[in-house]
């Protein structure tokens, strides 16, 4: 098994307060890793762990190793910026910049010191169709991305997110602000991309997390309780309380 | 009528009487100055020197004074008041010392302009040996608007959501990319506009340009940065309280601040056009 992320004995503080507590799991290449738990119990710090964004939090520190194809993603002499384009990310509510639609996707390869406008052009493009986006937007990639619906926003966030080519996807409740239909692509979406990136996503939807995750990790104060392939989780959990969780006994 | 709605009743008529009074206050003001100001208000008045001990003539010194020592405080206190807003809101961390220079910005904001006067003095004109200069004045005045501008700068870069500065960081932009390429852009407009609010407030300062540069009478105009010069809010000091004449040149005074109110309105009223542009093509 290839195996892409690996964390081991991770602990995460803000301050004193441990939020998470030893986690060490596997993440193989090229599937998709549901993250579910009750509020507050880690499975959003640990997503942003990933990628580094918690390092934008004063008193914010970890232990414990966290790699990405065998290099320590919090090693000292690692560029974060490169982390971070390596491993994309989508968030929670949809944060389209004010800028026209092409800008939106085109600004990560911007940043990054693409000046070929037809390379751009081809991106922007292909990137929009990755995120089943291409063909509601072609006519007015000049209009705002404010002009879009939500489902649609989210869309070009994934797709803004796709355009710098990264290995990894992760997504903090990509849905969870999303009506029913526009949830559905987004799934429909998932399944099409883990063919090329590993996902991550952390939902609060238990059916969600059923239907389209191939392995399912179970977070509870902070800790890291059960983690299996899904089908095994949602019908023969190992623990009591991962059970009590998804029958919605809880939480 | 019952309780509730009486107290309503008065609740509301002290509301009107408040903003009727302030409105009144205004309208007095400025019908004052205008019917007493606005006669003596020509194209000559504004294009030429000022004659025979300032009892006839216009002001145009005073004009070009103003304009040139506002445009010094812009160079000093703009680019400076800026960069301390984006260093304070976006790399500082939050901890004491931040904290302490934070609260000591605010309090200078408040610091009676005498004061900055005073200081000029020492600094500018004796220590740094620039003499009674416009440049010792447009200085002094840069160094009282900096505390405006760096907290309006401040201000409008709270503004920009945080998930402008997330969304860029997790695309692999730099710090420096960030700010530069997605926060900055949507900051601007607030930042000018608290920054010309303030330049509005410095064109219109009389103590701290007293010691530090302005003149009582030159009609010439200024020649170079280290010459002295006549401003219009300290020739309307003169011509209202220090001229010898002075029911002579009382309507010279008059004309005198209805120039310098309507230069100041027009800062502000530029500042919110410029605002108002910015934001609708930020909207589009």
């Amino acid at each position: 098994m290839n195996i892409k992320i690996k964390s081991e004995n991770f602990s995460f503080y803000y301050d004193e307060v441990k939020a998470l507590k030893n986690v060490s799991m596997d993440i193989i290449k090229n599937k998709v890793i549901g993250i579910i738990g009750p509020s507050g119990c880690g499975k959003s710090t640990f997503l942003r762990s990933i990628n580094r964004m918690n390092d934008l939090i004063q008193g914010a520190r970890c232990e414990g190793t966290l790699m990405i194809d065998g290099k320590d993603i919090y090693a000292p002499d690692i560029d974060v910026v490169r982390i971070r384009r390596q491993i994309g990310m989508v968030f929670q509510k949809s944060n389209p910049f004010p800028k026209s639609i092409f800008d939106n996707v085109a600004y990560g390869l911007r940043i990054n010191g693409v000046k070929d406008k037809d390379y751009i052009h081809h991106k922007v493009e292909k990137s929009l169709k990755d995120a089943a986006l291409w063909s509601e937007v072609e006519n007015r990639l000049s209009k705002s991305a404010f002009d879009l619906s939500g489902g649609q926003q989210q869309r070009l966030c994934i797709a803004r997110a796709l355009a710098v080519e990264p290995e990894v996807l992760l997504m903090d409740e990509p849905a969870s602000a999303l009506d029913p239909s526009s949830t559905l692509k987004i799934e429909e979406l998932i399944q099409e991309l883990k063919k090329k990136y590993t996902i991550i996503i952390v939902t609060h939807n238990m059916q969600q997390a059923a239907r389209i995750s191939d392995y399912t990790a179970f977070f509870m104060t902070g800790e890291l309780l059960e983690y299996d392939i899904t089908s095994k989780i949602f019908t023969k959990p190992s623990k009591k309380i991962t059970e009590d969780y998804i029958t919605g006994r809880f939480g | 009528m019952n309780k509730k709605k009486v107290t309503e009743f008065i609740g509301f008529a002290l509301l009107r009487l408040s903003i009727a009074m302030v409105g009144l206050i205004l309208i007095i003001i400025l019908y004052d100055i205008i019917s007493r100001g606005a006669g003596k208000i020509s194209w000559e008045f504004l294009t030429t020197m000022p004659k025979n001990g300032m009892t006839e003539g216009g002001i145009l010194p005073a004009i070009v004074g103003t304009f040139i020592v506002t445009v010094i405080t812009a160079i000093l206190a703009v680019p400076l008041g800026m960069g301390c807003a984006i260093y304070l809101n976006e790399y500082a961390k939050d901890n004491l010392i931040t904290r302490i220079i934070r609260m000591s910005i605010r309090n200078l904001s408040g610091v009676p302009s005498i004061v900055y006067g005073l200081f000029g003095v020492i600094l500018f004109v004796q220590l740094m040996h620039l003499g009674t200069s416009i440049l010792s004045s447009g200085l002094t005045l840069g160094l009282m608007t900096l505390p405006w501008t760096i907290t309006a700068s401040e201000e409008a870069l709270k503004n920009v959501p945080n998930s402008y500065r997330e969304g860029a960081l997790a695309l692999g932009a730099s710090k420096w990319q960030t700010i530069s390429t997605n926060v900055l852009p949507y900051a601007v407009p607030g930042m000018l506009t608290g920054t010309i609010l303030g330049l509005a407030r410095a064109a219109g300062e009389t103590a701290p340009i007293l010691f530090t540069g302005a003149a009582f009478y030159l009609p010439f105009l200024p020649k170079s940065l280290s010459s002295q010069f006549m401003a219009l809010p300290y020739h309307l000091y003169i011509m209202s309280t220090q001229h010898h004449a002075i029911d002579k040149v009382r309507p010279i005074a008059y004309a005198t601040a209805l120039v310098l109110i309507v230069l100041v309105f027009t800062i502000n009223l530029s500042a919110i056009a410029l605002r108002y542009r910015l934001r609708k093509r930020r909207m589009e």
